[in-house]
């Protein structure tokens, strides 16, 4: 146990430093530094001026002093600087943390109670028509942009209510800010919620084709204790991993939907600093969302030796 | 040269196939769902070929007097603000999401067919830094790379394809590394080497062709996500750049100041790109229940 602890640990860190060199290179395989794009935009150049950005970003280093000072100053909690608002990094991303925390198990929460019972359900009444429905229905949230169901949201409160819920910041109350942000919540689960079904239902069908199921069924089990009690438990485990993953995957989804419902999160932020080609803070932001999803695997496979009493990890 | 052997496939079924209108009247039977999916991406395709003999109007000229005309018998679907007929751009944009759907899907499976069946076949050290490449570059959300690449390598219907192709090298080479893991133990393999076949010949002549089973199932399953990922892209402003009619982008442009004003601006482009994706899950889904015998349901 503490053993396998250790081991993945040292994985976690393996797979973070492989992560930080493969985000660094593709950030700089693309022609052209940063100083160039942010002279391109001012239309002249002055040789001077150039050289003097160049040195302060340590551009004119040899790249693996480059790598190094990032990595260092990324340690010590040094984002570095956002070139369009003029303020640390650090500074303009913390705010936006906690709103997208919030969206994203809003989001999470939305999928698990909509995907795992509609899953079961599917499973259990395989190929009725309801199963159909409910593959058709599961099959479309997979199909369906999230901005556009942003948007066609957004459509349908101007068309029966008269108004566009608008996230204002900071927010009046806590419930009015869950309130305003269960909507693009929704937007996002959607897809969430149609992955976790698809996963439950194919999970639930093979724990129910089983010798156990079936010599539960014989000896007089109630449907209803072989579904829930026997089957479930078993089907649910790989229905975590989804889950665990999700949580960090989500990020796609918002990516999106805070830009169509214009809120101030850490998505937006990484789209916005994209399109200005602001590198360093997209190479943090990319960071983050990599530590992120780390973070999320090591935490389901501790849930999943909780979870699993089979699962022993001696070696 | 192996090739999927549908008629043994539908034998294993349960049809007695005579002819390939029987065998298409029992793949409907067996499969409606994904012959449906088959109907919906035949019709984007035939729309896409024949783009220009069906749609009334060029898909990138503008009329003033057009602008935001709401949809009646001359623009069908509407007219956007500069008065460019929405039917026609969806329509020509079907060719925008197919070539940037299928270029990306190809160009990622050329790549992690060649990263798979090297790490697959070599083994060793080599198998073991191509994995862990691979397992990194997979634990990022895929349009989270594809923003990141895209973003920066410019705006252009070419950089779009190669944003998106490179998240989805890890997937093929996954595939495809285990299966030629398998593979390479089968009796064939080494009656090749005995009688004397390069290595690079088995792989490519013996490994590679009894891959493609799972390969296909994949792509089209990828397929899906490829087109999702180029709407996506467009619509925040860094895949297909004007003025190509991009279906992301159309609604980019209409988005949140049209919902109250223009309502078809944001739906039937909408429509366009769920309705293609649906298609290409359902018939991904219909494969991989054909082709992959052991994720059968």
């Amino acid at each position: 146990m503490a053993a396998y602890l250790v081991h993945r640990t040292f994985l976690m860190i393996l797979t973070l430093f492989g992560m930080s060199v493969l985000i660094f290179v593709l950030l700089r395989v693309v022609p052209g530094n940063i100083s160039d794009i942010l002279f391109d935009s001012a239309g002249f150049v002055n040789p001077a001026e150039k050289a003097r950005i160049e040195q302060e970003l340590g551009l004119d280093q040899p790249i693996i002093t480059q790598y190094w000072r990032w990595i260092s100053d990324l340690a010590q909690g040094n984002l570095g600087y956002a070139y369009v608002t003029e303020r640390p990094a650090a500074e303009e991303i913390a705010p936006r943390i906690p709103v997208t925390v919030k969206l994203a198990v809003l989001a999470l929460i939305f999928s698990v109670i909509f995907g795992v019972p509609l899953g079961v359900i599917s499973a259990v009444r395989q190929n009725t028509p309801l199963d159909y429905f409910l593959r058709v229905l599961s099959l479309s949230g997979l199909s369906l942009p999230s901005f556009w169901l942003a948007l066609l949201i957004l459509m349908a409160f101007v068309h029966y209510l008269g108004f566009i819920p608008i996230y204002t910041d900071p927010p009046d109350s806590f419930w009015k800010e869950i309130g305003l942000l269960s909507v693009p919540a929704a937007a996002v689960g959607f897809r969430s919620s149609a992955l976790i079904m698809r996963l439950t239902r194919s999970s639930m069908l093979e724990v129910l084709r089983q010798d156990y199921i079936r010599t539960a069924r014989s000896k007089g089990a109630s449907p209803g204790t072989v579904n829930y009690d026997h089957a479930l438990r078993n089907a649910v485990l790989p229905v975590v991993t989804i889950i665990g993953i999700e949580a960090a995957f989500l990020i796609g989804g918002l990516i999106v939907t805070e830009t169509v419902f214009n809120i101030p999160g850490v998505a937006r932020f990484l789209v916005e600093a994209a399109i200005w080609r602001d590198y360093p803070i997209v190479q943090n932001l990319v960071m983050f969302i990599a530590i992120v999803v780390v973070f999320a695997n090591f935490a389901v496979d501790m849930a999943y030796m909780l979870l699993d009493p089979r699962i022993k990890y001696a070696d | 040269m192996t090739t999927i052997d549908h008629d043994a496939a539908l034998l294993r079924a349960g049809a007695h196939v005579r002819g390939p209108w029987s065998a298409a009247a029992h793949l409907l039977r067996r499969y409606p769902l994904g012959a449906a999916g088959a109907v919906i991406v035949a019709v984007f395709i035939l729309a896409a070929l024949f783009a220009d003999f069906v749609s009334p109007f060029d898909p990138i000229a503008t009329n003033a007097r057009a602008s935001l005309a709401p949809p009646d018998t001359t623009y069908w679907m509407g007219a956007d603000f500069m008065g460019r007929d929405v039917y026609s751009r969806i329509v020509h944009g079907a060719r925008i999401s197919l070539a940037v759907g299928a270029g990306s899907t190809a160009l990622g499976c050329i790549l992690g067919v060649i990263i798979g069946l090297m790490s697959g076949y070599l083994g060793g050290w080599v198998d073991l830094v191509v994995q862990r490449v691979m397992d990194i570059m997979q634990s990022l959300p895929l349009l989270v790379m594809a923003l990141v690449m895209a973003a920066a390598l410019g705006p252009s219907l070419e950089n779009t394809i190669v944003a998106i192709a490179i998240p989805l090298i890890p997937h093929f080479a996954r595939v495809i590394r285990s299966s030629t893991l398998s593979l390479r133990e089968q009796p064939f393999v080494e009656a090749a080497r005995a009688t004397g076949m390069s290595e690079l010949r088995i792989a490519v002549r013996h490994v590679l062709p009894n891959t493609l089973a799972p390969m296909i199932v994949l792509a089209t399953a990828q397929l899906g996500s490829a087109i999702l990922t180029e709407a996506s892209l467009s619509f925040l402003g860094v895949g297909v750049p004007e003025p190509h009619p991009s279906w992301g982008r159309m609604l980019s442009e209409s988005a949140a100041e049209y919902v109250r004003t223009a309502p078809w601006l944001v739906i039937f482009p909408g429509i366009a790109i769920s309705l293609a994706v649906f298609g290409t899950n359902l018939l991904g889904d219909a494969m991989r229940d054909m082709l992959d015998p052991r994720e059968r349901t």
